[in-house]
């Protein structure tokens, strides 16, 4: 059939007759051919380790990423309280940032969950048919003629070949997938160590490389909306308890918390 | 006749079914050489449909080998002009 299917099935088949060329008499073809499906089967199994290694690896990430966009939006409410509206807008743009690269995880984790199960599907399948396939061995080493042999073995090792070239096909795609993931948390996590999403008490004055990226990043009326909305919160004084008023202001994001009888005014945060 | 989707399993379909299944596959082609991303897709997703409502999912302990091979769900337009690369559209 030629067609999408032509072109696959050519494919495959030649996969195939390579692997089954390699051996000469019947008995060897079946050795090597079980060897192979065994092989396979451990790969299959270190491929969904990878898998499982990288999606912890991703969800290590956005648990920090979650923790960041609490830590950003306490410090725009304090800075903003504070009536430090530009460092406000400063974690704001932060938390877009944060947040974006949050949702992006969240559908990468996903991904690599389907991943997972699809994988985890192969190997149970794969494992059924070597079981199928070591029967039969036995079955055609011990009961047929040689000729008989031959033809049995090779439908018994061109069914097996197929589904071995199929499982293999399955594992790259999804081995390729979790690279690239792999390959993009390397480069947020290069970003986070450059300060990207850092904490804002660390940030010096002055304006750096990365924050004349973060502006080009997040948008800016997103982040300009969430202003005006938090200074309605706050100005409406439903804001909730914990917020103050309008501070002396110089401690920028170190607002203190809104008790000042409760000692302590100086290093604001627990 | 077998027909395998590939990294999904084989199905088994009726004789019968073997024209229609070679027209599907042949709408996919044309929309791969005019490279039409939706309009491939869309024929793609038509031709599995096909090939998982009409056929009979084959038992995961047979050892049958496909008389088709399907390639995968999520091929890209990309990777099916790859396919075709090389010796032309029709082997043989």
């Amino acid at each position: 059939m030629p067609g999408l299917s032509g072109r696959m099935s050519t494919i495959v088949k030649a996969k195939i007759s390579k692997l089954l060329d390699r051996a000469e008499d019947p008995s060897e073809t079946l050795e090597y051919s079980y060897q192979k499906q065994i092989e396979l089967l451990q790969n299959v199994k270190k491929g969904i380790a990878d898998v499982v290694t990288s999606k912890k690896r991703l969800q290590l990430q956005e648990e920090q990423r979650r923790q960041q966009v609490v830590k950003l939006d306490t410090q725009a409410r304090q800075a903003l309280a504070a009536g430090n509206e530009e460092l406000a807008r400063t974690a704001l743009e932060r938390k877009n940032v944060a947040q974006t690269e949050l949702q992006s995880l969240d559908s990468q984790i996903a991904e690599l969950e389907q991943q997972q199960e699809q994988m985890t599907a192969s190997e149970q399948k794969l494992r059924t048919k070597i079981e199928q396939f070591r029967s039969k061995k036995e079955v055609i080493k011990a009961q047929y003629s040689a000729a008989e042999a031959q033809v049995r073995i090779s439908e018994a090792a061109t069914g097996v070949g197929e589904e071995m070239a199929d499982v293999g096909l399955a594992m790259q795609r999804a081995l390729d997938k979790t690279e690239n993931m792999r390959a993009r948390a390397d480069a947020v996590q290069e970003l986070e160590a450059a300060g990207t999403f850092e904490d804002l008490t660390a940030l010096g004055p002055g304006e750096d490389d990365i924050d004349r990226q973060l502006r080009q990043l997040s948008s800016s009326t997103e982040v300009d909306a969430e202003l005006e909305k938090m200074k309605a919160e706050i100005g409406t004084g439903s804001a909730p308890a914990g917020e103050l008023g309008a501070g002396e202001g110089s401690g920028a994001s170190q607002a203190a918390p809104a008790n000042a009888d409760e000692a302590q005014p100086s290093d604001g945060q627990a | 006749m077998i027909v395998r989707i590939s990294t999904e399993g084989q199905y088994e379909l009726q004789g019968s079914d073997e024209e229609k299944l070679r027209e599907l596959d042949d709408k996919a082609v044309v929309a791969c050489e005019v490279e039409h991303e939706q309009q491939f897709h869309e024929a793609f997703a038509r031709l599995l449909d096909f090939v998982r409502t009409s056929g009979r999912r084959v038992p995961d302990d047979a050892l049958a080998s496909s008389d088709v091979i399907l390639p995968p769900p999520d091929t890209s337009l990309e990777e099916a002009k790859a396919e075709f690369s090389g010796e032309g559209l029709i082997p043989g």
